[in-house]
């Protein structure tokens, strides 16, 4: 009859970005100094300004009234008393932020804990998972973390340009990736799901668009998508004729500068890695779902997604398009 | 005092006698040599305003682009011009302007004397800052650079290396935004040079530094600040200027240089900052308030006293705006503590304005409508500081549209309504006409309005996960009534401010005649005529107390006896 939403769940409505919809340990800790926070400050508020709105009102002058109100110049007794107390104030803040400010920074990485190294580019996530050996793009997974036997995600934050930041609200506060600055961040989800956020740290004409993607799986489904992604491409010979004349497009012009399909010649670093592609659910970080029809726009001419994108307009013939769409239809 | 009257105004009225146009050349002339401190103090309000006009198109543009998600009014490039060009318009070249065109004209008014302690500085400073401002828009009709940097500087207000570097900013257009901010800056360092002199050494006799109107200690303070701030950022200026021509690599990440370094340079510029910008305001009040409240501002030791400790500790709190970029615990830790002590001083100010209403006979002429404004608003503010000063809290927070509703609450629910009571209170006396009534009160309604629609809800927004300087959004965030609203707010503020200088050019020919003292003020810029002359006092006045005026229209009971 009546169900309970969980608040959480409830705050999440709002937005899937609702920062006090925490999913994930540190979010949690965040969240509740930001309730201690907003409680302080709520209960300042309600006494200043009810004190602003009753001497406002009170001492308004009355019409008819020339004469001047008593000089005051001051009190010693008031002036101490509303310097002592903002102290104390301060103080109670600043010892809860510190404590949490310790909790998050200084948290020792378990060994069981799942490494990632994100490389911020314009305007996309470079995912590589040391432990496993591969490297993936704009599509995060994570495994749940089970309390009993805690798997948090660690993070090292790179840049191979401008400064990015990290930012999904329901996981974790933001970290900026900054080149030539290595900074790491970590994670501890609760619940399964798809938690989405972006780029927070203006880095260029389409900042707007490097939009965040992280899949919290169960553990089971995880293990499963690392040995998915730790696959070799596939062969030659299994491609179908349109997609193998698709590869050899892609191998013969300047796709293959930028781009790698481990297991091929292709191995340049500037864009994703594309081995997998049609494992994710979308293309150009987040800003399209992956379907043929927006590859091969997006293949044609990246601006039309994105403006800006670094990736450049080919100018490949029509059928081209259509065999490099095949080829990359293929990289599952 | 006719006997002590000084010929100036015989010579001025002696001048030959010019017809037509060669008359308007000659005013014309006449304001570009000017050195007198009551025509620069104008001339920077007006350059402040006309800054105001083009920062404010800037914001409607951004406003009317974020309407709808995926809503496409402008391209990315262009958003991206509007909000770096917005920002450094609104900080630089309006804010800046404006407050020390007020402190210009008023503060040689309020200590009782002449001029400003060095006139030419005070001229140059002006003029440099002006065609900074000049500069940085004739970038919008300079050639388009390479692909990514168009014909206007895109890399937003902190531009943050290593964006701003040769590789991610072709063309020129970064190069208008240093040298544009940099010559804005050469002027502010004048100009502070000039305050901290002509205070601290041409008060009238009598007026010791106990006894000066706050106002002049807010700017005393100010100048102080200016000095320390400013002169980083033009260092950071031109080391960026050497990265992008000399090949030197101070912010160059891909050859061993460090974007952080550009952020503490900037921010140990940007937070003090708004303190350059927030203490005039506070001067602003701290004038208003008590003669508003027929009452003398309840402590002035100790506003003195917080004033000093806000300018102290204000250059201790830069990291604030850099808890994300991956400082170590106790840095961190450090920042935090800095920027909520800032908090006791301030908080001081407000209980001592609302101590100074206490007790009071409070009239609600338009300057004190918007002091009333100011203190409701610069409380929020100060209190979302707070939170943002609470680093766990801003690691969610920091650079979301909260950070944007929390500044905006500071700059335009803070100064921005100290100034507007400032134009109420003082424009009597720059120009001898009262701006009027009703418009003023329209005006006070619309913006008031305008602003909660739009700033409040940019609070909600934030919290919801939206990132400031994005061009779009998808929708399904949660974000799109909240931006309808906040852009319909933009719409109240645009007319607000439609009425305002619609007054400001009306009342100037038809406004009633203010005479000396239409407020019954108590500093001494009352105690001359509106507007003053050249030589602004026939004699110089002599101060017992911190409020001469009162003192002289009560004999009886003078401020002198119990201090």
């Amino acid at each position: 009859m009546f169900h309970l939403v969980p608040l959480d769940a409830l705050l999440a409505r709002f937005s899937p970005t609702n920062i006090f919809a925490p999913a994930s340990t540190p979010s949690d800790y965040l969240y509740k100094v930001a309730l201690l926070s907003l409680a302080v400050t709520g209960a300042i508020f309600l006494v200043v300004a009810g004190l602003l709105v009753y001497v406002a009102v009170k001492y308004r002058s009355r019409p008819g009234d020339p004469s001047e109100p008593l000089q005051v110049y001051g009190s010693r007794q008031l002036e101490l008393a509303w310097t002592v107390l903002p102290v104390l104030i301060v103080m109670v803040l600043f010892l809860s932020s510190a404590r949490v400010i310790h909790a998050v920074q200084d948290a020792p990485k378990p060994k069981n804990a799942i490494e990632v190294i994100v490389v911020g580019h314009q305007f996309w996530w470079e995912y590589r998972y040391p432990q496993y050996g591969f490297v993936t793009a704009n599509e995060l997974h994570v495994p749940v973390s089970d309390p009993q036997r805690p798997t948090p995600t660690f993070m090292t934050l790179l840049s191979a340009d401008t400064t990015h930041d990290f930012w999904v609200p329901r996981l974790a506060g933001k970290t900026d990736l900054i080149p030539n600055h290595p900074n790491s961040m970590w994670m501890e989800p609760h619940k399964t799901g798809l938690y989405i956020g972006q780029c927070n740290e203006y880095c260029g004409t389409s900042h707007a668009l490097m939009l965040l993607r992280v899949y919290v799986q169960p553990r089971q489904e995880f293990d499963q998508w690392v040995k998915a992604q730790q696959q070799a491409a596939l062969s030659p010979e299994s491609l179908s004729p349109e997609a193998a004349e698709g590869r050899k497009v892609f191998e013969r012009t300047a796709c293959i500068d930028c781009h790698a399909i481990a297991g091929t010649i292709a191995d340049g670093r500037f864009g994703p890695e594309l081995r997998h592609l049609m494992s994710r659910e979308t293309i150009a970080a987040g800003v399209a779902s992956n379907t043929a029809q927006n590859l091969r726009t997006w293949i044609q001419n990246p601006g039309a997604f994105k403006p800006g994108a670094r990736m450049p307009a080919m100018g490949l013939s029509d059928q081209e398009l259509d065999e490099v769409t095949a080829y990359m239809m293929a990289l599952h | 005092m006719s006997s002590n009257s000084l010929p100036m105004p015989d010579a001025i009225a002696s001048a030959p006698h010019l017809t037509g146009s060669a008359r308007v050349l000659d005013t014309l002339h006449d304001w570009v040599i000017t050195v007198d401190h009551k025509k620069l103090g104008l001339m920077y309000i007006g350059m402040g305003l006309f800054f105001f006009l083009l920062g404010g198109i800037e914001a409607i543009i951004i406003r009317i682009q974020l309407l709808f998600p995926l809503y496409h009014f402008v391209s990315p490039q262009v958003f991206n011009r509007m909000f770096t060009m917005h920002g450094t318009t609104m900080i630089f070249f309006t804010a800046m302007p404006i407050l020390f065109g007020f402190g210009v004209y008023l503060i040689p008014l309020m200590i009782g004397t002449r001029d400003m302690a060095f006139p030419r500085l005070n001229a140059w400073g002006f003029w440099i800052a002006l065609f900074g401002g000049l500069l940085l828009y004739f970038s919008f009709v300079g050639g388009d650079g390479l692909y990514g940097a168009g014909n206007a500087p895109d890399v937003s207000w902190w531009a943050y290396a290593p964006l701003t570097s040769r590789a991610f900013s072709p063309g020129h257009s970064t190069d208008y935004w240093t040298i544009g901010v940099l010559l804005s800056g050469f002027g502010s360092i004048a100009s502070a040079v000039n305050f901290a002199a002509t205070i601290l050494c041409l008060r009238c006799p009598g007026m010791t530094l106990g006894k000066m109107p706050l106002l002049a200690w807010m700017y005393l303070v100010m100048a102080g600040l200016v000095l320390m701030a400013i002169s980083p950022l033009t260092a950071a200026q031109i080391m960026l200027l050497l990265d992008r021509y000399l090949g030197a690599h101070f912010f160059d990440t891909q050859a061993g240089g460090s974007a952080t370094i550009w952020m503490h340079f900037f921010w140990i510029f940007g937070h003090p900052e708004v303190y350059i910008l927030i203490l005039p305001s506070f001067g602003f009040i701290s004038e208003m308030v008590p003669v508003f409240s027929r009452k003398p501002i309840f402590g002035y030791p100790i506003m003195v006293a917080a004033t000093v400790g806000i300018g102290f500790i204000s250059l201790s709190v830069w990291a604030h705006h850099m808890f994300t970029i991956g400082m170590e615990s106790y840095e961190n830790a450090f920042f935090v503590l800095s920027s909520m002590a800032i908090a006791v001083p301030t908080g001081i100010k407000i209980f001592n304005w609302l101590g100074t209403m206490w007790g009071g006979k409070i009239r609600y002429e338009l300057p004190m409508l918007f002091c009333v404004g100011f203190l409701f608003q610069f409380l929020i503010a100060g209190l979302t500081g707070i939170m943002l000063a609470v680093a766990p809290f801003n690691w969610q927070l920091h650079n979301s549209y909260f950070v944007i509703g929390h500044f905006h609450y500071v700059i335009v629910g803070g100064i921005l309504f100290a100034i507007f009571g400032a134009f109420y209170y003082w424009y009597p006396k720059m120009t001898g006409r009262m701006l009027k009534q009703k418009l003023g009160l329209l005006h006070f309604l619309l913006f008031f309005i305008g602003f909660h629609l739009t700033f409040d809800f940019m609070h909600i927004v934030g919290v919801l996960g939206m990132p400031r300087r994005i061009y779009t959004y998808e929708p399904g965030r949660g974000w799109e009534y909240w931006n309808i609203v906040i852009s319909v707010g933009a719409a109240f503020q645009a007319l607000g401010i439609a009425c305002f200088a619609i007054n400001l050019v009306w009342s100037y020919f038809q406004g009633t005649r203010a005479g000396r003292d239409p407020w019954d003020g108590w500093t001494l810029e009352w105690a001359t005529t509106s507007p003053p002359p050249v030589y602004n006092f026939a004699q110089i006045p002599e101060v017992k107390s911190a409020r001469p005026l009162w003192d002289f229209k009560h004999p009886e009971d003078p401020d002198w006896k119990y201090l």
